[in-house]
């Protein structure tokens, strides 16, 4: 019995951790356990979920995809653009193109030329913050017709109880757990996340692999862009800042390795949610906005830290 | 008598989920002795062999060393107390210089932190130097040979001043002059009174140079014998229970239609001018010592590798230079020579490496078919007698040679046209050995066309119609039934060599 619990502490000892923090907050926060404010908290995680669903494809591959952020405002400013001049179809669909493009973009230079991940979608991020001053003339745009459109569906419906974004994001998630799980291109990117040598000497061609995991990971963040122009019926030119950590984070806090080949989209999609329930508690409990930031970071290092020890049975190198 | 004894193992028991990989296991080791571990793939030397060196914690039972039972913290620790694993796979820093790898973890810093560069050169080359190797200190470890870096390792045993050594099938990737340089060095080790532990699966080996053998078998120790007082049938039947036939059996000479044929093939620095072909139903050896080029012109052919020059023919038409996954379609396959880099996804379970290569025989409209997997994954675990405890262990945590099976596996489940095999023996142990010979000749049999790259005299010998020996990127001869022989084959790789060197 003892020796359970100290096993179920260690493989679980980060959820536990996290339920005692809800249990706080919950004490001290009363609105927190209300229905309303879950469900705030997980339209807010729909969109760096949906991302994350993306960007975990491109960690199993062992890179990383920091360009998701500035490609979330990007994204999002043509579509709010969009809606004004060519409709909400069209926009929705030239914005999933766009994402589509800028992530075969990525991948083109991470597969094909073998550019350094870190470097190439670092640049990224900063090329496509200049393009939507370029593309905005440094001005927000709003959506003229915000109470008319159907496209606040993605926002700010409801369906059945539940908001659209978050059905949406669970149903994203269902898919891309599906694909990584059983279908020959989710292989693929296991084997050349877990040993990308062996992975070409059976043939698999590491390059195409790790360009289309950039593909998803673009149509993943134009998804989010949709909900993120339908939820605020706008778009300012720092709308995504930051968010490329927070994905990254919420992989990470999930258990996806770094290092590529092991992890898994429900993993993804506890740490993201589990990371929202922590920045929302931390408001409701009065704290300022930046200290998420503070506390984010601390918890990813103690998560990964939690994990390592276990693994290794120290807690020092 | 009992003074002799430096180490002993008393009732080591250790658990991983699933196996029991040492079970109430206890031995000792004299100073001044070679003391042989050998056992199936599995049977848990290397394990037994990681607790001594602190890399594992034993779940009960103790280490005596020098009359004292000690706990062994870690890799570190073992090393200045005087244990000294030596690994099945080498683990230096290829970055560092051979100085700093000997004491890897371990520098000499004055107060401040500071690397004592000077001393850390000195004691390096004198650990070297006492070694008889022919390189310096500074010397970057990544441009070393596999036996070169071996002897760094070895080196740590002097600069050390280890009573206890342990080699974990340290012949594995050496050649016949870098073996005996190595059993000169355990041989020097041992007058000093170090007590030697040596885990092979090569029984020659361990006739030539071991004074004791113990034998493991599942995780038990099954009894220890003096060399001189023992054979090798009698080993043999302590490891596998039974006794094995020594003889090669070579498949009936029925040859078809040629199935590859490769004209001067080149590539500057690697190889030159490689010209062979082989039949269906032929059984090719490629002979020649490590690093004579072999590989890289298996991998070339294979499409991993890219030509200068040079043609393929594939049945007769000719082709292009194939794409890896071009050749697999067509039938061909490579069993690569290093299992753990080129060979298998180590966190995946044997089930997924197996089907790696063949995504597309595996799935339907792109879904995997699990069921497919699951069958074709025990179909091989029991054809080949594979040690694990499911098709999703992690292929990591299984002993060397029950990986080496999966790599197997995964290229004869596809029913490849020509299968190409670079040391597929490597690390198997002898009952798994012969299978793998008759597995060889079976093929064949069947008609496949095989190709066998070994450094094993009597293998390539053994199953081989035909061999070429390659020496520094050339064919320098080819022989035939009427010819085969062990001095032939040195001849023609040590004459060349001769000539090289002196040209
Ligand atoms: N880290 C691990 N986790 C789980 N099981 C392990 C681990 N290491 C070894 N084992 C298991 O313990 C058993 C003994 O393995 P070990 O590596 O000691 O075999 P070995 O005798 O060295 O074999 P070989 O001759 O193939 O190298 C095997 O069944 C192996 O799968
Ligand atoms: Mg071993």
């Amino acid at each position: 019995m003892g020796q359970t619990i100290n096993g179920l502490l260690r493989r679980h000892g980060l959820l536990l951790a996290f339920l005692v923090f809800l249990g706080g907050v919950a004490v001290n926060a009363d609105a927190f356990l209300t229905l309303g404010n879950i469900l705030d908290v997980l339209r807010q995680v729909s969109i760096t979920g949906m991302m994350a669903l993306g960007v975990t494809f491109v960690v199993l591959t062992g890179r990383l995809d920091l360009s998701v952020g500035s490609m979330l405002t990007l994204l999002t400013v043509i579509v709010v653009d969009q809606h004004n001049v060519a409709g909400p179809f069209l926009a929705i669909v030239m914005t999933l193109l766009a994402g589509l493009a800028l992530g075969a973009f990525n991948g083109l230079l991470v597969g094909f030329v073998g550019l350094n991940s870190l470097i190439v979608t670092l640049a990224m991020l900063s090329f496509l913050q200049g393009l939507v001053l370029f593309y905005s003339g440094g001005s927000n745009v709003n959506i003229a017709n915000a109470q008319e459109t159907w496209f606040k569906v993605f926002g700010r419906g409801d369906f059945l109880g539940l908001p659209v974004p978050v059905i949406v994001f669970l149903m994203g998630a269902v898919i891309a757990g599906f694909v990584l799980q059983f279908t020959t291109f989710g292989r693929r990117i296991y084997g050349v996340g877990g040993n990308e040598t062996a992975s070409i000497f059976s043939g698999i061609d590491a390059r195409w692999t790790v360009f289309w995991a950039y593909v998803v990971s673009g149509l993943t963040t134009g998804v989010a862009a949709i909900i993120m122009g339908s939820r605020v019926m706008g778009a300012q030119n720092t709308i995504g800042q930051g968010y490329e950590l927070t994905v990254l984070a919420g992989v990470i806090l999930g258990g996806t390795s770094l290092l590529g080949g092991s992890g898994s989209i429900w993993r993804t999609v506890i740490g993201i949610s589990m990371l929202g329930f922590i920045q929302n508690g931390l408001l409701l409990l009065g704290f300022a906005y930046y200290v998420q930031w503070l506390v984010t970071w601390a918890v990813i290092i103690i998560a990964v830290w939690i994990d390592l020890g276990a693994k290794r049975g120290r807690i020092f190198a | 008598m009992m003074d002799d004894v430096i180490l002993k193992v008393e009732a080591i028991t250790k658990t991983f989920p699933g196996v029991k990989a040492l079970d109430d296991v206890s031995f000792d080791i004299r100073r001044g002795e070679v003391h042989a571990l050998v056992g199936e793939n599995g049977a848990g030397k290397s394990t037994l062999m990681k607790a001594l060196a602190g890399l594992h914690k034993p779940d009960s039972g103790q280490i005596v060393y020098q009359g004292v039972p000690t706990e062994v913290a870690g890799p570190l620790d073992a090393r200045q107390k005087g244990i000294l694993l030596i690994h099945q796979e080498l683990s230096l820093s290829p970055e560092l210089s051979v100085a700093e790898n000997i004491y890897l973890g371990a520098w000499p810093t004055n107060r401040f932190g500071v690397l004592k560069k000077r001393e850390l050169r000195r004691n390096a080359s004198a650990a070297l130097e006492a070694l008889g190797c022919g390189f310096g200190p500074d010397v970057r470890v990544g441009t070393l040979s596999v036996a070169m870096q071996q002897m760094v390792e070895i080196a740590r045993a002097e600069a050390f001043s280890a009573n206890v050594v342990i080699f974990d099938e340290p012949t594995a990737s050496l050649t016949d002059t870098e073996k005996d340089q190595l059993f000169h060095t355990i041989r020097g080790l041992k007058a000093r009174g170090v007590g030697i532990v040596y885990i092979s699966h090569k029984m020659d080996e361990i006739f030539d140079i071991t004074d004791r053998i113990t034998v493991l078998r599942d995780g038990q120790v099954q009894g220890t014998v003096e060399t001189g007082e023992t054979d090798l049938n009698h080993v043999t039947r302590m490891m596998i229970g039974r006794t094995l036939d020594s003889f090669f059996v070579k498949a009936k000479p029925e040859f078809g239609a040629e199935v590859l044929r490769v004209d001067g093939l080149s590539k500057h620095g690697h190889f030159r001018n490689v010209s062979f072909s082989v039949r269906e139903g032929e059984v090719l050896g490629l002979y020649g010592l490590v690093g004579a080029g072999r590989s890289e012109v298996v991998e070339t052919i294979f499409g991993v590798r890219k030509a200068d020059d040079g043609k393929l023919f594939w049945k007769g038409s000719e082709i292009d230079l194939p794409t890896p996954r071009q050749s697999i379609d067509m039938g061909m396959a490579l069993v690569p020579e290093s299992r753990k880099e080129q060979g298998l996804v180590l966190m995946m379970g044997g089930r997924e490496n197996t089907s790696l290569p063949h995504l597309r025989l595996f799935s339907e409209l792109s879904l995997m078919n699990r069921t497919k997997e699951l069958a074709t994954f025990e179909k091989y675990r029991s054809a080949l007698s594979i040690k694990t405890t499911g098709p999703d262990q992690a292929v990591s945590q299984l002993s060397g040679g029950n990986q080496q099976k999966f790599v197997l596996a995964k290229w004869l489940c596809a029913d490849p046209k020509l299968i190409i095999l670079d040391e597929p023996t490597r690390g198997i142990d002898v009952g798994s050995k012969s299978a793998i010979h008759k597995l060889i000749a079976e093929l064949a049999e069947q008609g496949l066309a095989v190709i066998v790259i070994s450094s094993e005299m009597p293998e390539v010998l053994g199953v081989s119609h035909r061999v070429l020996a390659m020496s520094e990127g050339a064919v320098v001869a080819a022989f035939e039934e009427g010819n085969m022989s062990e001095e032939n084959l040195i001849d023609a790789v040590s004459h060349h060599q001769g000539e090289a060197a002196a040209a």
